[in-house]
C-alpha cells in the first residue's frame, strides 16, 4: 500500500515507529499530488521548499528522541481562507491574488506546534462564497469521483486533497456548510466544530458570527485527532471559548446503545434526491442495529434557517469585505480618476460575481429602513432556531439528518440560479445559525456512483456524544473505505 | 428683527490616555512616525480579529461616573461602516444603541450663573488613521499611528444657549476628565476636541430649527468664535427669507470664517450593526462600585478642602481647584513654603497672566514649585521686596532659573539693615523740608513721597517696613 493512501492516525504512528522517514512521507506525497493534481486542480499553492525544510528539522528531533509532537511530521494541507504567514493567502480572489500575510492564523500555529508539515494551500470558492469551489478565481477543482463534477464548497480543495490522498486531512471553513458538504460530495469525513471551540484568528472573515474553522479527514478517529489540536481558547479571539480541555480521542467508542438519535422527519422533504432518501432510511437502520434508540424530533424553524442566513451571512460581509478598497494591499484597478473611482474600479474588477452579488445583498438588509424588517428580525429568526435545536436536544443526543438533498453536480449546472445552488445548502446551514456542531461522514453513493454524505448534530460543546455516534456509523459501514476513480464518468 | 434662542449640543471626543489601543497592543502615544505604532490588527489586515482593552471600559466608566451618568450593566459594540482611506477596516467600531453611560449632566457656572448641562450618553469607540497631503509630490499619504486610539465620545443634551456657556461646559468637562486622569486632553494634539451642533429658533417656537454641525473645534477660542459666528450667520440668512440646511461647517480658525460644505454626509448610510467579533460588555454592580470608590478627589470636594484646611477664600479655592494641574502645583508648592493665601496670588494673579500671554499650561511652564516656593519664602523671610519679586518672576518665567540665584546675580538682596537706611532717611528728610512741613500739617500724602525717594535711591531694595518705620521715627522726633 502506497504510503499516501494511509490514514493520518496510521502515518503518524509509522513516522513515531521509525518505520518511515518524514522525507518519504513528502516524497510520497507529492508524488501523488504530482500525478493527480493536473486532473483535480485542487490546490492553489504548494509549499514543497518549506515542506521539506520543516520535515529535516522534525527529523532531526525524532533521531534524537524528542516528542515530536501528535501530528509529527503528517502533511497536511491550509484552505486559502486561513492566514499562513509568508505563504500567499489569497481567499481564490484575484482581489487577495498577491496577499501574503506577516502573521499565522491560531489554528496553524497550533498545528505545526504539534509537528504537522503544511503541503499547501488548497482551492475554495472566492472568499468562502459558493457550494461548489467555481467561484475561485484561481482554478475550477474536480471532484475526484467524477472530474466532471464539482467537489462542493466552498473548502472544495481541501475536500478533494483528502479525498484524492494528496493529504492527510485539511482545514476548511464552514460557514453554511462549506466542510460538511464538500465531505459529503466527495466521501470524507468533514467536521464543523461548535461555534467558539476554534479560534478564527487569522481566518479571512467571511461572516463572523457565522464562521468556523474545521478538518478534512479520511476517518472519524483522525478528526478526532486533528479536534485535539486545533480546539482551544485563544486570547486573539474573544468570541473562543474558554473551556476545560477535552481529549476527543476518548469519544472513538463503538457503542451508541445509550445513545437516542433525534430524526427530524418534518425537515426531510420533497426537494431530496430519492438516492440520498434511500442512503439516510439505511444510516438510521444501521444505528438502530447498532443498538441506538431512534426518536423523532420537531425542527419546525428549520426551514427558515436559509432565508435567515442569507441576510445575516451577507449583511457581515458586506462589511467584512469592506477594507478590500484597494488603498493599503490587495488588487488596486489601474486607472482612475478619483478616490471614489478607485474604489469603485478596484472592488468592480477584483471581486468576481458571487462576492458582489452578496455584499450588494449584504448592504441593501442593512439600510436604514430595511435593518428592521430584514436584519434585525433575522435575528429574530436565529434566536428561535436556537431555542428550536435546544428543546430537541431534550429528547435526544445527536440529530442525524443527510449532509446535503443532492450529490455532486456537473460544473455550470447552477449557473443561471444562484437560489439553486442556495437550496444545496438546507440541511448544513441551520447548524451555522445555531451554532452548533455538525459532521459529515461517508454514508453511500447514488446510482452514478458518486458519494452521499450523512450528517451528524449535537448540541454546543457536546462533539465527544457527536464524535461517538459519528465513529460508531462509520465503523458499522464501510463507505469510507472506498477510494474515488479519478476519472470522467458520463 | 425677531428675538432669537440658539440651541446647541456639543459632541465631545476625548481620546483616552491608555498606553496601547482599543483594540491591540499598540502604543498610542502622540508624534511618532508615520506608521510605527501599528499592527495587523489595527489596520485591520485579513483574519485579524479586535480584543478590547478592558482599560478602556474602565476610563468610559470613571467618566460615566463623574458626570453622574447611569453605567449600562450591559452594552455592546456595532459597526458603522463607511469607506475612507485613514479607515483601515472600512468600518468604524463604536457602540451604537447601548452605549456604556447615558443619561448624566455637570454643573456650570457663567458669571455666576448656575446651570445644569444634560449628558445624553458616553460610549466608546476607536480613532481613525490621518490623511497627509505631500504637497512636493501631490500624494496623498495614510498614517496609520491613530487608526484604533480609543476615544469616549460624549454627547450633550440640546442645553446649551450660547458661547459662554459652550466655552464652560467644555472647561468643566476637561476639568473633570484630568482629575480623573483619563485623557491628557492636551487640544492642540487633538485628544480633546469638539463637534458642535446649533440651530436656532425664534424666541417661543417649540420645533428646533434645523441644525448645523461643525467638526473637531480645539480650542475653547474656536468654540466659542465658531458659536458666534454661526449663530450671526443663521439668524442673517433667516432674516433675508432663507433656509437653513442641514450642513457641516468647516470652521477656518485663522480667518474667523466658518464655510458651509454642502456634503453627502448627513445622506450616508452608516448601515450599523452589532460587531459580531466582540462579546457584549457585561459589567457587575462590583465592578462599577470599585471603580466609583477609586475615584480621585473631585475638583468640588477639593475646592471645600482647600477654605478648611488652607483657610482661602472661596474664590481662591474655586479657581485653583479647576484644573488639576494648577491644584497640584498649588499644593505642591505650599508644601514647601507653607503660605497658602501667598502662593494663591501668585498663582492666580501675574502666573495665570503671563500664562495665558503665552497660551501655555501652567505643566509647560518654566517655573517649578520649587522655584515659586523659594521665591515666596524670599518674601516671606523679607530677603527681597515683594515689588522686586515680581520683577525676579518675571525672569523666572522667561528663563526658568531659580529666584536665589537671580537675587544674588542681580544683587537685588533687601536691604534691612536699619543704620543704613536710618542714614538715607535722615539724608532725604533733610533734603525735602516742604513735604516734612506738609506731612505735619496733616498732609499725609507727603510721607508717601518721602518714600518713594527713598525707593529710588535704593532702586526699590529698601525693605518698604523699615523705611516707613524709621521715617517716622524721624520726623515725629
Amino acid at each position: 500500500m502506497d504510503l499516501y493512501s494511509l490514514t493520518l492516525t496510521d502515518i503518524a504512528k509509522k513516522i513515531k515507529n521509525k518505520e518511515v522517514s518524514i522525507k518519504e512521507v513528502l516524497d510520497s506525497v507529492y508524488s501523488r499530488i504530482e500525478e493527480v493534481e493536473p486532473k483535480v486542480d485542487a490546490y492553489i499553492t504548494l509549499t514543497q521548499e518549506r515542506a521539506y525544510q520543516k520535515a529535516e528539522e522534525l527529523q532531526k528531533k525524532l533521531d534524537n528522541n524528542e516528542d515530536i509532537g501528535v501530528l509529527g511530521g503528517v502533511p497536511i494541507a491550509i484552505k486559502d481562507n486561513i492566514c499562513t504567514n509568508g505563504v500567499k493567502t489569497t481567499c481564490a480572489s484575484r482581489m487577495l491574488e498577491n496577499f501574503t500575510p506577516i502573521y499565522n492564523a491560531t489554528v496553524v500555529k497550533k498545528l505545526e506546534e504539534a509537528g504537522a508539515i503544511i503541503l499547501g494551500k488548497t482551492n475554495m470558492d472566492e472568499f468562502a462564497m459558493g457550494s461548489s469551489t467555481e467561484t475561485s478565481y484561481m482554478k475550477k477543482t474536480k471532484n475526484p469521483w467524477d472530474l466532471t463534477r464539482v467537489p462542493g464548497g466552498s473548502s472544495g480543495g481541501s475536500a478533494a486533497v483528502v479525498s484524492a490522498d494528496m493529504a492527510y486531512a485539511s482545514l476548511g471553513s464552514d460557514t453554511g456548510g462549506s466542510i460538511r458538504q464538500p465531505a459529503s460530495y466527495c466521501s470524507v469525513v468533514g467536521l464543523k466544530p461548535t461555534y467558539g471551540l476554534i479560534s478564527r484568528f487569522g481566518l479571512i472573515a467571511f461572516a463572523s458570527s457565522l464562521d468556523q474553522i474545521g478538518p478534512f479527514t479520511k476517518t472519524v478517529e483522525d478528526a478526532a485527532t486533528m479536534l485535539n489540536v486545533i480546539a482551544g481558547y485563544d486570547k486573539m479571539d474573544t468570541t473562543s471559548a474558554n473551556l476545560e480541555k477535552v481529549d476527543y480521542t476518548k469519544a472513538l467508542v463503538n457503542d451508541v446503545k445509550d445513545k437516542v438519535i433525534g430524526i427530524p422527519t418534518d425537515f426531510i422533504t420533497d426537494g431530496i434526491n430519492p438516492d440520498v432518501r434511500k442512503a439516510y432510511d439505511e444510516a438510521i437502520e444501521t444505528l438502530k442495529n447498532a443498538g441506538a434508540k431512534i426518536q423523532e424530533v420537531n425542527l419546525e424553524y428549520a426551514k427558515y434557517s436559509l432565508a435567515t442566513y442569507y441576510i445575516i451571512a451577507t449583511a457581515e460581509a458586506s462589511s467584512n469585505l469592506g477594507r478590500y478598497d484597494g488603498i493599503r494591499y490587495g488588487y488596486r484597478a489601474k486607472d482612475f480618476n478619483d478616490l471614489d473611482d478607485l474604489y469603485v474600479k478596484s472592488r468592480t474588477e477584483g471581486f468576481g460575481e458571487e462576492v458582489k452579488r452578496r455584499i450588494m445583498l449584504g448592504t441593501y438588509v442593512l439600510s436604514s429602513g430595511y435593518y428592521d424588517a430584514y436584519y434585525k428580525r433575522a435575528q429574530q429568526v436565529r434566536t428561535l432556531i436556537v431555542e428550536n435545536f435546544k428543546k430537541a436536544f431534550e429528547n435526544c443526543d445527536v440529530i442525524m439528518i443527510p449532509t446535503a438533498p443532492n450529490t455532486s453536480f456537473k460544473f455550470g449546472a447552477h449557473n443561471a440560479s444562484p437560489l439553486e445552488m442556495y437550496l444545496e445548502d438546507i440541511y448544513t446551514v441551520p447548524v451555522n445559525i445555531a451554532g452548533l456542531p455538525g459532521i459529515s461522514v461517508p454514508g453511500g453513493f447514488d446510482k452514478e456512483g458518486l458519494p452521499i454524505g450523512i450528517q451528524f448534530i449535537s448540541k454546543a460543546f457536546d462533539e465527544k456524544n457527536l464524535l461517538q455516534v459519528a465513529y460508531t456509523f462509520e465503523q458499522n459501514t464501510t463507505y469510507h473505505n472506498e477510494k474515488p476513480t479519478m476519472k470522467e464518468e458520463k | 428683527m425677531k428675538e432669537y434662542e440658539v440651541i446647541i449640543g456639543l459632541e465631545v471626543h476625548a481620546e483616552l490616555s491608555t498606553n496601547t489601543k482599543i483594540y491591540c497592543n499598540c502604543s498610542t502615544s502622540f508624534g511618532a512616525d508615520p506608521n510605527t505604532h501599528c499592527c495587523p490588527i489595527c489596520t485591520g489586515m485579513p483574519g485579524t480579529l479586535p480584543v478590547l482593552n478592558e482599560k478602556v471600559v474602565e476610563y468610559a466608566v470613571k467618566a460615566g461616573l463623574a458626570t453622574n451618568c447611569e453605567i449600562s450593566r450591559f452594552s455592546k459594540q456595532d459597526r458603522k461602516n463607511y469607506f475612507y482611506p485613514d479607515l483601515p477596516k472600512a468600518y468604524q467600531i463604536s457602540q451604537y444603541d447601548l452605549p456604556l453611560c447615558i443619561g448624566g449632566h455637570i454643573d456650570i457656572n457663567v458669571n455666576g450663573n448656575k446651570k445644569t448641562i444634560g449628558i445624553t450618553r458616553i460610549h466608546i469607540e476607536e480613532d481613525a488613521g490621518k490623511l497627509i497631503h505631500d504637497a512636493y509630490t501631490g500624494d496623498t499619504l495614510v498614517d496609520m499611528n491613530r487608526c484604533a486610539v480609543p476615544l469616549i465620545e460624549i454627547v450633550s443634551e440640546p442645553d446649551i444657549r450660547n458661547a459662554d456657556e459652550a466655552v464652560a461646559y467644555m472647561q468643566n468637562l476637561k476639568s473633570t476628565l484630568e482629575y480623573l486622569e483619563v485623557c491628557d486632553c492636551k487640544m492642540q494634539e487633538g485628544s480633546l476636541r469638539c463637534d458642535v451642533n446649533l440651530s436656532v429658533r425664534p424666541v417661543g417656537q417649540k420645533e428646533f430649527g434645523t441644525r448645523t454641525e461643525t467638526k473637531n473645534l480645539n480650542s475653547f477660542r474656536a468654540i466659542h468664535n465658531l458659536i458666534e459666528f454661526e449663530t450671526k450667520r443663521q439668524i442673517e440668512v433667516i432674516e433675508n427669507g432663507g433656509v437653513i440646511h442641514q450642513e457641516t461647517i468647516r470652521w477656518d480658525d485663522a480667518k474667523g470664517i466658518g464655510y458651509a460644505m454642502r456634503s453627502k454626509e448627513d445622506a450616508q448610510d452608516y448601515r450599523y450593526f452589532p460587531e459580531p467579533d466582540l462579546a457584549p460588555i457585561v459589567l457587575s454592580d462590583e465592578y462599577i462600585d470599585n471603580i466609583k470608590n477609586s475615584l480621585p478627589e473631585m475638583p468640588h470636594i477639593k475646592k471645600e478642602r482647600y477654605i478648611e484646611e488652607f483657610g482661602l477664600p472661596e474664590y481662591d479655592a474655586e479657581i485653583l481647584t479647576a484644573s488639576k494641574y494648577t491644584a497640584s502645583f498649588f499644593e505642591k508648592t505650599n508644601s514647601l513654603c507653607n503660605n497658602p493665601k501667598a502662593v494663591s496670588n501668585w498663582i492666580m494673579g501675574d502666573f495665570t497672566r503671563m500664562l495665558n500671554e503665552k497660551e501655555i499650561e501652567i505643566y509647560d511652564s518654566k517655573v517649578t514649585e520649587e522655584n515659586l516656593a523659594t521665591l515666596i519664602s524670599l518674601i516671606d523671610k523679607g530677603t527681597i521686596s515683594s515689588k522686586i519679586a515680581k520683577q525676579i518672576f518675571e525672569e523666572m518665567f522667561e528663563t526658568g532659573e531659580n529666584a536665589k540665584d537671580i537675587v544674588e546675580k542681580k544683587g537685588l538682596v533687601q536691604i534691612s539693615d536699619e543704620g543704613a537706611i536710618k542714614q538715607l532717611v535722615e539724608k532725604i528728610v533733610e533734603a525735602n523740608p516742604q513735604s516734612v512741613a506738609d506731612y505735619k500739617a496733616g498732609k499725609d500724602r507727603a510721607i508717601g513721597f518721602l518714600v518713594g525717594q527713598i525707593m529710588k535711591e535704593t532702586k526699590g531694595k529698601a525693605n518698604p517696613q523699615i523705611v516707613n518705620k524709621l521715617l517716622l521715627e524721624i520726623i515725629n522726633k
